[in-house]
C-alpha cells in the first residue's frame, strides 16, 4: 500500500518505513510519560472532586427517597386514623340522634297519653253532669206532665159536671201514668 | 404487511449492494492506481506522533500532538464528571445526570463482576474507564489523534492493571494466590499440565488486553483512511466509498465504547481472581 512513500515518511526515518508509527520505540518513552501524567490527573479530579461530590449527591437522594417514603408512610396511617376517628365520631352521632329521637318520642307518648286520660276524664265527667241534667228535667216533665194531666182530668171533670175531689184524681193519674 | 415483507427483502439486498460497493471500491482501486499516480494511500500517517511546538526531535517530555489529546481527554472527563455534577441537585439536569450515569455504570460493573470487597478499587478502575472512553470518542473527530490506537498507551494501561492484580493477589492471599493456577476440581494427573496452561494464559493476559483496544481502534481508523483515499481517486463514484465510511464510522461508535467497555470489565475479572483466587 505504501510502494511510493517518499518523502515524508523518509523525513521520520526508519522505523517508521515500515509503516506502523506504533512500532516506532523511539517515541515510547515520551508517550508512556504522558500517560502516566495523563493517568495520575484524571485519578486526582476523580477522587478529589467527581466521585466524593456524585456519591453524596446519589446518597443524599437515596436518603430524601428514604424520607420522603417514610414520611408518605407516616401520613397514610394518619389518613387512615382520621378516618378511623371520623366514622367512630358519625357511629357516636348516629347513636346520640337515635336516643334523642327515642326519649323525645317517648315524651311525646307520656304527654299524650297524659291528656288523653285527662280529656277521658273529662268527657266522662261532662257526660255524667249531662246525664244528671237529663235525669232532672225528665223527673221535672214527669211531674209536670203530672201536674198538667191532673188538672185537665179536674176540668174534664169539672166541666162534665163532676166534682173530683183531688185525691182520687191524683191516684188515678199515677196509676194510669204506670200503665 | 406488505411494508414487512418489504423490509424483510431489504436485508439481504443491502447485504448484496454492500459487497457490491466493496468489489467496486477494490476493483477501482486496482484499475485506477497505475492511471493515478498521486494514489498514495498513507492510512497509518494518522498515528504519528509530532511535537507539537516546532519539529525538533522528540524527547521524553516533549509536547506532542498525542499529548494535546490527552489533556482534551482531561478536558472532556472535567466536564462530564465534574463540571456536570457542580448542581448537586437533587432532581438531576441533564449534564448531571449523564455523569451519575457514568459512575453508576462503572460502580455496578465493579460491584457485579470483581464483587463488593472491589469496590475500594473502584476509582482506579473508573480513572481507566473514563480515559480509554474519551480517547477512544476524541478519536473518532476527524483529524483528531486517536491516543488508545498507540500500543505503547494500552500495553501501559494493561500493565498497570497487571502488576496491581498480580501484587494484590499475593498480598490478599499470599501463597493461596498460587491456587488460581492449581484446578482443584480437575483430576490429579491433569493438574500440572492445567497449571502450565493456565500461567501460560495468566502472562498472555495483559497482551491480549492491550493489544485488543490497540488493534480494534487502530484497525477502524486505517479502514476509514483506506476507503478516504479511494474517494479522493474515484472521481464520480467517490460517493461509494464514502457511504461506506459512513457505516465503518457507525461501527467505529460502537467500537469506541465497547472496547473502553471490555477493558474495563476484564480489569474487573482480573481483580475478581486477585481477591478470590479459588477456582
Amino acid at each position: 500500500m505504501a510502494s511510493n512513500t517518499h518523502s515524508t515518511e523518509a523525513a521520520h526515518g526508519g522505523a517508521e518505513a515500515a509503516g506502523m508509527p506504533q512500532l516506532d520505540f523511539s517515541t515510547f518513552g515520551n508517550q508512556i510519560f504522558w500517560l502516566v501524567v495523563t493517568l495520575v490527573v484524571i485519578y486526582f479530579v476523580l477522587t478529589k472532586i467527581a466521585l466524593p461530590r456524585i456519591e453524596a449527591v446519589l446518597s443524599e437522594r437515596q436518603g430524601t427517597i428514604t424520607n420522603d417514603l417514610a414520611a408518605a408512610e407516616e401520613l397514610k396511617q394518619k389518613a387512615v386514623e382520621a378516618e378511623e376517628a371520623y366514622n367512630k365520631a358519625l357511629a357516636d352521632a348516629r347513636a346520640e340522634a337515635n336516643k334523642i329521637v327515642a326519649e323525645a318520642r317517648a315524651e311525646i307518648q307520656a304527654d299524650l297519653d297524659a291528656a288523653a286520660a285527662k280529656a277521658d276524664a273529662e268527657i266522662s265527667a261532662k257526660a255524667a253532669e249531662s246525664e244528671a241534667a237529663i235525669a232532672e228535667i225528665r223527673a221535672g216533665a214527669v211531674d209536670s206532665v203530672k201536674a198538667v194531666s191532673k188538672d185537665a182530668v179536674k176540668e174534664i171533670l169539672g166541666s162534665m159536671g163532676y166534682k173530683a175531689d183531688a185525691k182520687s184524681v191524683t191516684a188515678a193519674v199515677t196509676a194510669r201514668m204506670k200503665g | 404487511m406488505a411494508e414487512q415483507g418489504a423490509k424483510q427483502g431489504a436485508g439481504p439486498i443491502i447485504k448484496i449492494a454492500f459487497f457490491a460497493v466493496l468489489a467496486v471500491v477494490l476493483l477501482s482501486g486496482v484499475l485506477f492506481s497505475p492511471a493515478h499516480p498521486g494514489l498514495a494511500i498513507h492510512p497509518m500517517d494518522q498515528f504519528e506522533i509530532k511535537p507539537l511546538f516546532g519539529d525538533g526531535k522528540l524527547g521524553m517530555f516533549t509536547v506532542t500532538n498525542q499529548t494535546l489529546w490527552m489533556v482534551l481527554a482531561i478536558v472532556g472527563i472535567v466536564l462530564m464528571l465534574v463540571v456536570g455534577s457542580r448542581g448537586r441537585a437533587i432532581v438531576p439536569t441533564r449534564g448531571q445526570s449523564v455523569a451519575e450515569m457514568a459512575y453508576g455504570f462503572v460502580y455496578k460493573m465493579v460491584e457485579d463482576v470483581a464483587g463488593k470487597d472491589a469496590v475500594k478499587y473502584f476509582p482506579g478502575i473508573m480513572t481507566l474507564f473514563m480515559f480509554i472512553l474519551f480517547a477512544n470518542f476524541l478519536g473518532l473527530i476527524p483529524t483528531s489523534f486517536t491516543a488508545t490506537s498507540h500500543i505503547a498507551v494500552t500495553a501501559v494501561l494493561a500493565m498497570i492493571v497487571f502488576v496491581f492484580v498480580t501484587v494484590l493477589g499475593f498480598v490478599k492471599n499470599g501463597a493461596g494466590f498460587l491456587g488460581l493456577f492449581w484446578v482443584s476440581a480437575a483430576p490429579l494427573p491433569l493438574r500440572p499440565i492445567l497449571a502450565i496452561i493456565e500461567l501460560i494464559s495468566y502472562f498472555v493476559r495483559p497482551v491480549s488486553h492491550s493489544i485488543r483496544l490497540a488493534g480494534n481502534v487502530m484497525a477502524g481508523h486505517a479502514v476509514i483512511k483506506v476507503f478516504a483515499g479511494f474517494a479522493a481517486a474515484l472521481g464520480m463514484f467517490s460517493f461509494l466509498p464514502i457511504l461506506a465510511i459512513s457505516a465503518v464510522y457507525a461501527l467505529e461508535v460502537l467500537v469506541a465504547f465497547i472496547q473502553a467497555y471490555v477493558f474495563t470489565i476484564l480489569t474487573c475479572v482480573y481483580l475478581k481472581d486477585a481477591l478470590h483466587p479459588s477456582h
